[in-house]
């Protein structure tokens, strides 16, 4: 509760108001209801049996081919969205909402339903996988495939914040680029994007926390094998229903991979990875 | 006018918090009865709930009909999914009343943690075929196909009952002359998907993306048989699914839950499980005499 944020006197402290009580109270009911899951996570396993099925054959593939899955997703998200991104915030055309409602879509589509969409795409039998069948390539049950999945599933957790950032850059310093006769794709590459970077990176970690925590699409569209198809996700609910450590050990390494993340690129400084020129200077 | 606005929001949050109230209301009410040994208020909140082996859908469908047909005001709930998913469930203290595995191995991992009350029963097999795609892709006409490098095959995962019986099945016919010693190595090296209840493996295969995958006679319903071609199984090499049914130790509704066992294993639940492509355990015995 920073008052500092809020500029000019303020009528009362809010911490003592009713209000503010019943808003703390509602939000520690919250926390606890959050937190609690993640607490019998980690109170189920001990450290040594963490260690011992790190070396799990089953944990290593799921893990390895989690990292390499997602981290292509979200290479691609990024290739793919900013573009998407700076034109949604920066033009208008015919069509734009319709647009925004089918990007943010994967958002609130239920996983399976995603996957059996892409299915009837991609599919053997859809009119895009009939199209790649004939250049001898195929999405379901290979490693493309869930990667397809992926970023189906996590592209708008990229364009969102990402769109945000392109839209809430002063337009006065683009256009004082301008009249200095500096191209669109100068100004963007030197203005928009150092501006915009903090809200990207943010996108870059919902996103690539959503690739890797992807399980409904994944199993509809790519199937589950091991080494090929079976991400950590998938691993979880195959152990699930045979062997709770292996379950128990694969959830905690992933809720400790999206907590990292989340907490890694929101905390990474900026400046790091480019010169922010300072508004108004 | 402060007020006006305020007491707006108060009603509007009221009935907010009605909507949201009333299915939390629900759902803690409901299962109040079968936990606490007094009689529920009205008969009618009687439900027996029923964890079974996802092949068994369309026949427990049936036998459920039947059975609150035959006890009003008892409502019998499937939980269909793999038998292993649904052990571990009950192991993990699921409220269930009825556990019907497809096999013995899930049956008697309850059993040695003591979760049932009463032996279980066989009540019924199964017979497991190979099924294609109606537009066959990979043009699989014989078993031997099934061993073609290319093939995309999908089977259940080795824990899931029908994917071990596939298994089992296919070391049969690499037993066989004309299908070679290395038959079910090459024919598991085509594997594309390993599922986890056998109703995924017939929606693969039914939807066009696997070239073939094992399941249950049982499984090719009429509505899956207008997408799929059934490719048999000598019974020479097949291997006959054992399905067992038990009361689970702290069923809520313990004599309920009996009685239902009891229908499953009467003359109208064998003839029903007959209907739907399983075999009765009594025509089971006398093992050619499956006429469907």
């Amino acid at each position: 509760m920073s008052d500092s944020a809020i500029s000019g006197p303020r009528p009362r402290a809010s911490a003592s108001s009713t209000f503010g009580r019943l808003a703390a109270l509602a939000f520690a009911a919250l926390a606890v209801f959050l937190l609690l899951p993640f607490i019998g996570l980690l109170a189920r396993v001990s450290p040594a049996v963490l260690v011992a099925r790190l070396g799990d054959p089953a944990v290593l593939s799921a893990l390895k081919l989690s990292f390499v899955t997602s981290v292509w997703a979200t290479a691609l998200v990024v290739l793919l969205g900013t573009p998407a991104a700076y034109l949604l915030a920066t033009r208008d055309f015919t069509g734009k909402r319709l647009v925004e409602v089918l990007v943010d879509l994967p958002m609130v589509l239920p996983p399976t339903v995603a996957g059996f969409a892409l299915l009837m795409a991609f599919g053997r039998t859809g009119y895009a996988g009939r199209a790649l069948g004939l250049l001898g390539a195929s999405l379901p049950f290979t490693t493309a495939g869930v990667v397809a999945a992926q970023v189906f599933m996590a592209a708008p957790f990229f364009i969102s914040p990402a769109r945000a950032g392109f839209a809430g850059v002063d337009r006065r310093l683009v256009d004082a680029a301008a009249t200095l006769r500096a191209s669109e794709a100068f100004t963007f590459f030197r203005v928009v994007l150092p501006l915009a970077a903090p809200s990207l990176l943010a996108g870059v970690a919902m996103s690539a926390a959503r690739a890797l925590g992807e399980f409904g699409a994944t199993i509809t569209f790519a199937g589950n094998l091991a080494g090929t198809t079976r991400t950590m996700p998938l691993a979880v609910y195959v152990a699930l229903q045979s062997d709770l450590d292996t379950a128990v050990v694969l959830s905690v390494l992933l809720l400790a991979m999206s907590f990292g993340l989340l907490l890694g690129l929101r905390a990474a400084p900026v400046g790091l990875f480019w010169n922010k020129p300072r508004a108004g200077a | 006018m402060k007020r006006v606005r305020r007491t707006g929001v108060g009603r509007r949050l009221g009935s907010l918090a009605g909507v949201l109230a009333a299915p939390l209301l629900l759902a803690f009410t409901a299962p109040r009865p079968a936990a606490s040994g007094t009689p529920s208020t009205r008969s009618s909140t009687t439900t027996v709930r029923v964890f079974a082996a996802a092949s068994l859908a369309e026949a427990f469908g049936d036998i459920a009909k039947q059975y609150e047909r035959a006890h009003p005001g008892t409502s019998v709930q499937l939980n269909l999914a793999g038998s292993q998913q649904l052990a571990t469930q009950i192991e993990q203290g699921a409220a269930a009343d009825v556990f019907a595995s497809a096999d013995r191995r899930w049956m008697s991992y309850l059993e040695e943690r003591s979760r049932f009350s009463g032996a279980d029963t066989v009540f019924a097999r199964n017979r497991l075929v190979v099924i294609v795609p109606r537009t066959n892709p990979a043009r699989i006409g014989r078993l031997q196909d099934l061993a073609r490098p290319g093939v995309k095959l999908v089977l259940g995962a080795e824990a899931v009952p029908v994917g071990q019986y596939s298994r089992e099945a296919l070391r049969n016919l690499s037993r066989i002359d004309g299908f070679g010693a290395d038959y079910a190595r090459r024919v598991l090296a085509n594997l594309v998907s390993e599922e986890e209840n056998v109703k995924s493996v017939v929606g693969k295969v039914q939807l066009g993306e696997a070239d073939a995958g094992i399941v249950y006679r049982s499984d090719v319903t009429p509505s899956v048989s207008r997408y799929v071609r059934v490719l048999d199984i000598p019974d020479s090499a097949n291997v006959l699914a054992t399905y067992a049914i038990a009361v689970v130790s702290g069923a809520g509704h313990r004599s309920a839950a009996q009685e239902f066992v009891a229908l499953v294993l009467s003359p109208a639940g064998q003839r029903t499980l007959g209907a739907r492509g399983l075999i009765p355990v009594a025509a089971a015995g006398r093992r050619d005499s499956d006429t469907p």
